[in-house]
């Protein structure tokens, strides 16, 4: 019993990361109908930002945090110009394959600069954790669930009570319309991919103290992520969350009970079979395209 | 837009036959086999053309999924593996054939991805995506950790080859060979059945759909297909690497195989085989790049975003566009007979009936208990106000949504719980509002399509020519015969509306459905196109239209249903319908 509560809030807490990434994927999907596959690389590349700053250079871990947040602020604006806006008005699929070449453009870049060894962040309390009851309480899961339940709270009441919010969310159901009363479509696809690399990179900032700083965590993260986002509910923004604190424990569990090096692999298992008994998620889904 | 033109050429020139028009291609591949097999390279040499060889034939499986049916494939490396699996542990570890070996591993990349393509094409091309790179991972994972089966990370080496092909030199002319053979079908692929349905689902699946085309096994077909060619080309590489590694088949390696089939533009083969070389060579040349780890596929990265963005169709596809003007411009297309249309009957005088239709979207009712019945041979008009219910009605009589309740019945068959493919099988032809053409073919390969519906009776066996011959006659019907290898985007908009009434006719429909035809175009073409409307009549075909010009419906139509807020107000003969209270309230608002 200890040992399934001890699971239990080991999973949530790395669930909560996939489910931040998650949230990240769901908002650039809704605002411009595009999955963006270099968004687990987002985290990875502001791991690294962590590692230059915290590390490296040795400066306060607050100040490198908020470099690293004003970085990926600006990679959102490149990623923005560079690789989705010259493609807008394309397909779903030429627009998918350029976020695919970004992600293996983003990922080597590092591998390159940064060679393949993994890196070591520390966290950001001086304390380990406590101990509570039969559970160990790691301080760094533990402020990951707390940033992530503020961040869903901080979501909603910027999308549901902002009149900005609310703009984001009229340029997502149609921009057509949106560009007709006076909001700029392209200013707001903008801000949504600067939030989203953002929200992209609090989750990997969060995440390296837990797992190693890699070139392959960006991309382990996205999948997992976007397993995450299809068992809640393609586009849907709680679905997005339930289902990454759900892959996040059925993973944990899976390791624990199961098969350590195919921890991997649970995701994809979880995945096939919500996409063969239940593709609309848990939540359900967009409706298809009108004729 | 007018009756069919009568001074086309009377070129009668019958097309010379397959085997001697495509001869060219064939002593070309065997010259090529035969320096294979005759020069004399050295190793380093030799292994770059084997490589080249391989990755070609994956490539092409690209080409397939990718280019002709428009489906994302990020694990190609893992099906690449399969193969190479296949012949490495079995002609190693069981002590099995080659042949027996390679056509194993063909087959279990070709279950393993109809098995993926039919979990997920049912659905967005963001799924396809996220689940190969995840099945890609998952295979890699196997791969390094189920040691007892792969050897793990160490690889399986001493791979052997058959018999006939011992020496390094044979094993390329028959890899050569191979490619050649399978370059072939791949390049043939677009003109056969199965090819211009992939296309027609890769520029519009619901169009494909409505026009007889079972979307779902179109893209399966695909990806399965594109499976199996990599799970070829990666035996051919075990059999003449001799050594295979699980690094050989990871994420980066599919990575690689799109970066080819993008560069040298993902329609063709050519274009793959291009793309493939291309990539082979560059970074032997640049040979410094590889040296810092992360470099050269930071480059292709890179790549693939330049390419995307300036060069969608790549280098092979930037060469043929030029060529298709210039062909499009100087071939002439062969004259035409005049269309028939033969709709079928099973007798009786009604095609088709409704009884108690509803389509339901939640809460909101858009179609209420509605009963139509269209009579054989004449026009039917379906009007109401905007949100009456027209069109979602169309869309349940097509199948696009499902009905809520009701039944519909197609010339005797039920086809209420049909898919659209099958209902269009059935002898339901239809027209879109929005006009949907398959954008990246010429008129008449769009035509050629609604000829293929499933039990046309018009086209005989359905041989190639038959097909051309039918499309022709379609096209020629609509007055657009001139005009044939013209691709899509360069005619007008009341044109693309005529040619997608061939597409239809073309099928020899039982019963066509027109989804407000005369929107969007001007006068003169509104006059034309009632002319269209009769000849068509004229022919016994019957026809179920939905158009808001009273004009057209008023003197077009024999037989009019009112439908109001979804729930039919009037039914009857056209004049009477059109001076019923209900119906002028309903238009002009009541005092």
């Amino acid at each position: 019993m200890d040992l399934v509560l001890q699971l239990l809030f080991t999973g949530i807490g790395i669930g909560a990361v996939y489910a931040l990434v998650a949230l990240g994927f769901v908002l650039i999907f809704r605002a411009t109908n595009v999955v963006n596959f270099a968004q687990g690389e987002f985290s990875m590349v502001a791991a690294y930002l962590m590692v230059v700053f915290a590390v490296d250079l040795g400066w306060p871990y607050w100040l490198s945090f908020l470099i690293a947040l004003a970085g990926m602020a600006l990679l959102g604006v490149i990623f923005n110009l560079g690789v989705y806006y010259p493609l807008r008005h394309r397909t779903f699929l030429p627009v998918i394959i350029a976020t695919i070449g970004a992600s293996i453009l983003l990922a080597n870049s590092v591998l390159a600069i940064y060679g393949p060894q993994p890196q070591v962040l520390q966290g950001w309390f001086e304390t380990p954790g406590i101990q509570l009851g039969p559970v160990y309480l790691d301080s760094q899961y533990l402020l990951i669930i707390a940033v992530t339940v503020a961040l869903v709270i901080f979501n909603y009441w910027f999308f549901e009570r902002t009149l900005l919010g609310k703009k984001l969310q009229a340029t997502s159901q149609d921009k057509e319309m949106a560009s007709l009363l006076g909001i700029s479509v392209s200013t707001m696809i903008m801000i949504t991919f600067i939030y989203s690399a953002v929200l992209g990179g609090l989750a990997g900032i969060l995440v390296a103290p837990v797992l190693f700083v890699s070139i392959q965590m960006g991309s382990t993260i996205a999948l997992k992520a976007f397993a995450a986002t299809i068992i809640g509910g393609f586009g849907d923004v709680a679905g997005a969350i339930i289902g990454g604190l759900a892959l996040g424990v059925i993973e944990t569990f899976g390791a624990a009970y199961v098969s350590v090096p195919y921890k991997d692999g649970f995701a994809f298992l979880v995945l096939i079979a919500f996409l063969i008994f239940r593709p609309q998620g848990i939540f359900g889904e967009r409706v298809a395209e009108k004729a | 837009m007018s009756a069919p033109s009568e001074n086309l050429p009377i070129s009668i020139a019958r097309p010379k036959p397959l085997w001697l028009r495509h001869s060219p291609y064939f002593i070309a591949a065997a010259i090529l086999v035969a320096l294979a097999a005759g020069l004399q390279f050295d190793g380093y040499i030799l292994n770059i053309l084997l490589q080249a060889t391989t990755f070609s034939i994956a490539v092409f499986g690209l080409s397939v999924v990718l280019g002709l049916c428009g489906q994302i494939n990020l694990a190609q490396a893992a099906f690449f593996g399969f193969g190479a699996y296949a012949v490495g542990l079995g002609t190693t570890d069981f002590h099995m054939s080659y042949w027996l070996c390679l056509l194993a591993g063909c087959l279990a990349a070709l279950v393993a991805g109809a098995f993926l393509g039919m979990s997920t094409l049912r659905l967005g091309g963001h799924y396809l995506a996220m689940v190969t790179i995840s099945f890609q991972q998952i295979v890699t994972l196997v791969m390094i950790n189920a040691i007892w089966l792969s050897h793990g990370p160490d690889g399986v080496s001493n791979i052997g080859r058959p018999e006939l092909f011992r020496t390094s030199q044979s094993y390329l002319a028959f890899c050569v060979a191979v490619l050649a053979i399978v370059g072939y079908l791949v390049w043939h692929l677009p003109d056969t059945k199965l090819g211009r349905a992939m296309r027609a689902v890769r520029d519009n699946e619901l169009a494909a759909g409505v026009n007889g085309i079972d979307v779902f096994r179109t893209k399966v077909s695909a990806f399965a297909l594109c499976a199996a060619l990599g799970g070829l080309a990666g035996g051919l590489f075990a059999g003449g690497f001799a050594y295979v590694s699980p690094d050989q088949f990871s994420f980066a390696e599919s990575i690689v195989f799109l970066t080819m089939s993008l560069l040298g533009g993902v329609a063709s083969p050519i274009g793959s085989a291009i793309g493939t070389g291309l990539l082979i060579l560059i970074p032997e040349w640049l040979r410094f790049l590889k040296s810092i780890p992360g470099l050269y596929l930071a480059i292709y990265g890179l790549f693939v975003i330049l390419i995307i963005r300036f060069m969608p169709d790549g280098i092979w596809g930037f060469v043929a566009a030029a060529f298709e003007r210039w062909r499009a411009r100087t071939k002439a297309p062969p004259a035409a007979k005049a269309l028939q249309l033969k709709p079928a009957t099973v007798g009786g005088d009604i095609v088709l009936e409704v009884t108690g239709l509803s389509k339901h979207f939640g809460g909101l009712k858009a179609v209420d208990d509605v009963d139509i019945s269209v009579r054989r041979g004449g026009v039917h008009a379906l009007i109401g106000p905007n949100g009456s219910g027209k069109t979602t009605t169309l869309n349940v009589l097509s199948g696009l949504y499902k009905a809520t309740s009701g039944r519909i019945v197609l010339d005797g068959t039920d086809i209420t719980d049909m898919p659209p493919h099958q209902r269009t099988a059935a002898g339901l032809g239809r027209t879109f509002q929005n006009i949907r053409l398959f954008r990246s073919m010429t008129a008449l390969e769009n035509v050629e399509i609604g000829a293929e519906r499933p039990g046309n009776s018009m086209i005989g066996k359905g041989g190639d020519a038959a097909l051309t011959e039918r499309a022709m006659e379609a096209l020629t019907f609509v007055g657009l015969g001139n005009r044939a290898n013209e691709l899509i985007t360069s005619f007008s908009y009341g044109h693309q509306r005529l040619i997608e009434i061939a597409r239809a006719l073309a099928a020899n429909p039982t019963l066509l459905l027109l989804d407000e035809p005369a929107a969007g175009l001007n006068s003169t073409e509104k006059l034309e196109l009632h002319e269209l409307l009769k000849r068509i009549a004229a022919q016994g075909l019957t026809i179920l239209i939905i158009d808001h010009d009273m004009t057209l419906v008023s003197e077009a139509a024999q037989h009019i249903t009112v439908l109001n807020f979804g729930r039919r107000i009037a039914d009857g003969e056209s004049m009477a319908v059109l001076r019923h209270p209900d119906v002028v309230s309903a238009y002009l608002g009541s005092e």
